[in-house]
């Protein structure tokens, strides 16, 4: 960003450099929020209609242009021509603020999205906690269609949206201070330059219960309860059509985005690899695929387990979160704490290890924990699958 | 400086607004408006709604929103506490430790009370 802006003020010697920040912070700013939403919706909804259909022994979109790459354009030609229709018992300010403000709250968080080395659009010293605090507003989108649309399945969905979000959100927030406390910061531009070594690999524990939680906080399958075909028909936005569904839509497919960026800056080094640099424009593009590529490689990972895990039920998904995912987040948020001060520990490398060997552990002693309750349980499948049957 | 930082913020803010602006502007341009009492009714799989929508729900909710609201605190004790840990003595392990010690009794408490079963 400085690059460009020193480019700018060179360009045009008479500008001053605050009004040339100003114009490259514009500019930035309208490239989050009108380009990316277009390209990633497209994009990533090819991506995952292709991934599932494989998946599923199906050869998915396959008319729409070549290999049925312009079915995303297609779709959305059809949402801006729907009519739009209100239900007659709704709280109409609340339902139509509900779809602006789940596309707001989730291009808010690009801002601290570290893209390419030096591409972020501010780098806050409160970075992560930022992602959180504006995180919520997405939630509350969510809560006010549900409760906005005068529609019983509407409402049952917001019910189970604030469920599901408050049991998930504490894991991911405990994954994040793990995280934190190994940095020792909250600014983004710190947490890459911190990964030497990926926290994926010192840090596995952290990042399991980060992608866990973020599936569930992103509302997708397997933790997709708030729309439950089966069960609530689409859930919170069951009385939306054209051009509002569509903004739900495309706020859904941005948030599974960033969300991945997100715990790619947490734990896969970000943008940093072999000839990445700030220094030239070949640096930051070589960053900038680097970026992508990971990124990329997670939105899979998560398409994955959409197409292969069942749903869960709405009690075993709250037990999961607070009965799991908690205890096991501050075992080892214990754990690390408690590495990075032993004193024999003093080099990186010897540090590392005593990361990696803390999580294994704590690992272990998760599984003997789970086992053992399987074992005790009064459920005959579940002492079966644990082995207390024989 | 520290301020100075949260321009951009307020910049993306401005813009991001626009777009749902312009999205359902260009749609409601083109867009068929044909409303009728059958349509506008409530789609609830074709059976005509009975009662009221905006109902009293499960005091259960309320428990988890209580158990949320202490570890949300916690986060927000320890998220200065992770910040600042490699310049601090060994003591704030010791201290961080005990806070947690704490929280963790709460979650054995409400889990022993049987706050945490779904029924």
């Amino acid at each position: 960003m400085d690059a460009i802006v020193l480019w700018l003020t060179s360009l045009f010697p008479q500008m001053a450099v605050p009004t040339a920040r100003l114009i490259v912070h514009i500019v930035y700013a309208a490239i989050l929020s009108f380009v990316a939403p277009v390209v990633l919706v497209v994009a990533f909804t090819y991506m995952e209609r292709k991934v599932i259909a494989r998946i599923q022994d199906r050869v998915g979109p396959n008319r729409a242009g070549p290999l049925g790459m312009l079915q995303g354009f297609a779709d959305a030609i059809k949402m801006l021509t729907k009519e739009d229709i209100t239900p007659a018992g709704a709280d109409r300010i609340v339902y139509n603020l509900a779809p602006g403000l789940a596309v707001i709250g989730v291009v808010l968080v690009f801002a601290v999205l570290p893209v390419a080395p030096g591409v972020i659009g501010t780098d806050l010293s409160i970075g992560i906690l930022y992602v959180v605090a504006v995180g919520g507003i997405g939630t509350m989108a969510v809560l006010m269609a549900g409760w906005s649309s005068n529609n019983k399945y509407a409402l049952l969905s917001a019910f189970r949206v604030v469920a599901q979000l408050v049991a998930y959100e504490i894991p991911m927030v405990i994954a994040i201070i793990i995280v934190v406390l190994t940095a020792g910061s909250m600014r983004m531009g710190d947490i890459i330059a911190a990964q030497n070594v990926p926290f994926l690999f010192t840090l596995p524990v952290a990042f399991f219960i980060f992608f866990v939680a973020n599936i569930a906080e992103i509302g997708r399958s397997p933790f997709d309860l708030l729309e439950a075909e089966s069960e609530i028909i689409a859930g919170f936005h069951v009385e939306y059509s054209g051009m509002k569904f569509a903004f739900f839509f495309i706020g859904e497919y941005m948030h599974l985005f960033v969300s991945a960026g997100i715990a790619t800056t947490l734990f896969l080094g970000g943008w940093r690899g072999p000839g990445a640099s700030e220094a030239s424009i070949l640096g930051a593009l070589l960053g900038f695929v680097y970026f992508l590529a990971k990124t990329v490689l997670l939105i899979f990972a998560m398409m994955w387990v959409r197409g292969t895990f069942p749903r869960f039920r709405i009690d075993h998904l709250l037990d999961f979160g607070w009965k799991f995912l908690v205890p096991v987040g501050l075992l080892t948020l214990v754990a690390v704490a408690l590495v990075l001060k032993l004193p024999f520990l003093s080099s990186p490398v010897l540090q590392w290890v005593g990361l990696l060997v803390a999580n294994v552990a704590v690992i272990v002693v998760a599984l003997a924990a789970v086992s053992l309750a399987a074992r005790r349980t009064r459920s005959v499948a579940l002492r079966s699958v644990a082995g207390a049957e024989r | 400086m520290v301020l100075s930082d949260f321009t951009f913020v307020g910049i993306l803010i401005l813009v991001a607004v626009l777009l749902p602006i312009v999205g359902l502007g260009l749609a409601w341009l083109i867009r068929p408006k044909k409303p009728n009492p059958i349509k506008q009714s409530t789609y609830e799989c074709g059976i005509e709604t009975i009662g009221d929508t905006w109902v009293q729900f499960k005091a259960q909710y309320y428990i988890y929103a209580l158990v949320f609201v202490v570890f949300d605190i916690e986060a927000v004790f320890l998220l200065p506490w992770a910040v600042a840990y490699h310049q601090l003595p060994l003591y704030a392990l010791v201290e961080a430790v005990i806070l947690i010690a704490i929280l963790v009794l709460a979650l054995v408490y409400t889990w022993r009370k049987g706050a945490l079963r779904w029924s």
